[in-house]
């Protein structure tokens, strides 16, 4: 296992959580606008959402009962996750190739990522 | 407008975001910001939601594209990495005490660098370096494809380069960019990086940079799931489109035009900041 090749993989993983990220969103759009195509927004005013968008039990509850934000915002959240993914996988391919500081150093950056997301939890 | 018409447009106009952005190398969340917030009216919070997550898919979406040019140094990446991520949570906090105009004022003014960048940015080579003692002691020497054969390059200036990565994050978590041009002025001149490893390797820290932000984004409820669709599915879109075009494009007279652009964008987004209206 030598960098290029543990990249290229952690690449193509990634590549195909953006993918899954990308449908579970346009499923989530499609829904949205099949229920309120003729609804008036405007967005010129921020109003912060209920819990059931900021928190990951709210989210996660909304899009079992299949509201098009909640998918869409699990979409979202799949996305947000792909980068914390790549950190991991370099941990582990740092890790496999012994390389003690590198495996820190990401280390380091992975608890960092977890530390604040779960600030939405 | 309908909930129809605002998502077409809106996905219409971050397609064509997305595609120059990869076109000219600044991402699509520089541009996507202002045309959302002057344009189409969206406050400006939303946008740099919205914003934050296209750029997390831009970047996570190109990864493999870059591994294979065989450019990007995830030694370099990670290191610097530690810094962005601080940045971004730095940044990130930031956003939730300061005033929209204030915000959109900085913004205004990251544009103003970007135009800048645009209109007179170098794209080259200078020569090779050898690393000095702590980017020996880092290992963060690599090589890089010219031709058929590998050109060695050294890393030096690490803190220097590390203090301006943490500027670059924190820009990131403040505006929901990926602050791609800071990293790579900080690679390209600060730490002696060749240009094309330090674009490469820039590209790849966005998304870990912008997913350090994410989770306050969420908390505050920046990210508007009905904003967030279009403007993530049409930056993610026309960046891929942007990507395969760049071959032969006439990339110059492009980021000429571009860079006016940007320029009156930022020029309108301080003026609205100052009388604020954004």
């Amino acid at each position: 296992m030598n960098d290029q090749r543990l990249e290229t993989i952690i690449g193509q993983l990634l590549r195909a959580g953006v993918t899954l990220a990308a449908a579970v969103v346009f499923a989530g759009g499609v829904l949205y606008l099949v229920r309120g195509h003729a609804q008036k927004v405007d967005y010129h005013v921020f109003v912060a959402s209920g819990k059931y968008m900021r928190t990951y039990p709210g989210i996660i509850r909304s899009a079992a009962q299949l509201s098009s934000d909640g998918l869409i915002q699990i979409g979202l959240l799949l996305l947000i996750a792909t980068p914390v993914a790549r950190v991991a996988m370099a941990v582990a391919g740092f890790a496999l190739e012994r390389d003690r500081l590198y495996t820190v150093v990401s280390l380091v950056v992975l608890v960092i990522l977890v530390a604040s997301l779960m600030r939405a939890r | 407008m309908s909930a129809l018409e605002f998502t077409l447009v809106v996905w219409v106009v971050s397609a064509l975001a997305g595609f120059l952005g990869a076109l000219t190398g600044l991402g699509g969340g520089v541009v996507v910001v202002p045309v959302l917030t002057l344009l189409l009216g969206v406050n400006i919070k939303y946008a740099i939601g919205a914003s934050l997550v296209s750029v997390i898919a831009t970047s996570s979406g190109a990864a493999a594209a870059f591994v294979r040019e065989g450019f990007s140094n995830i030694r370099i990446g990670m290191f610097l990495e530690i810094a962005t991520t601080l940045g971004a949570i730095f940044g990130a906090y930031l956003t939730g005490r300061i005033s929209t105009h204030a915000i959109a004022i900085i913004f205004g003014l990251v544009l103003v660098q970007a135009a800048y960048q645009s209109l007179f940015g170098k794209t080259g080579d200078g020569k090779r370096i050898a690393s000095d003692a702590l980017g020996e002691r880092l290992r963060l020497a690599g090589n890089y494809p010219v031709g058929d054969k590998r050109k060695e390059y050294g890393v030096r200036n690490v803190p220097a380069g590390f203090g301006m990565m943490f500027g670059a994050g924190a820009l990131s978590g403040l505006l929901g960019i990926g602050s791609g041009a800071v990293k790579v002025i900080a690679m390209d001149r600060a730490m002696k990086i060749p240009f094309k490893v330090s674009t490469t390797t820039s590209n790849f820290m966005i998304g870990v940079t912008a997913a350090a932000s994410a989770g306050m984004y969420i908390e505050h409820g920046y990210i508007n799931p009905r904003v967030a669709m279009p403007v993530m599915l049409g930056v993610l879109g026309g960046a891929m489109l942007g990507s395969k075009a760049l071959v032969n494009a006439r990339v110059r007279t492009l980021k000429i035009v571009f860079g006016i652009v940007i320029l009156a964008m930022a020029v309108e987004m301080i003026v609205n900041g100052v009388l604020g209206k954004v």
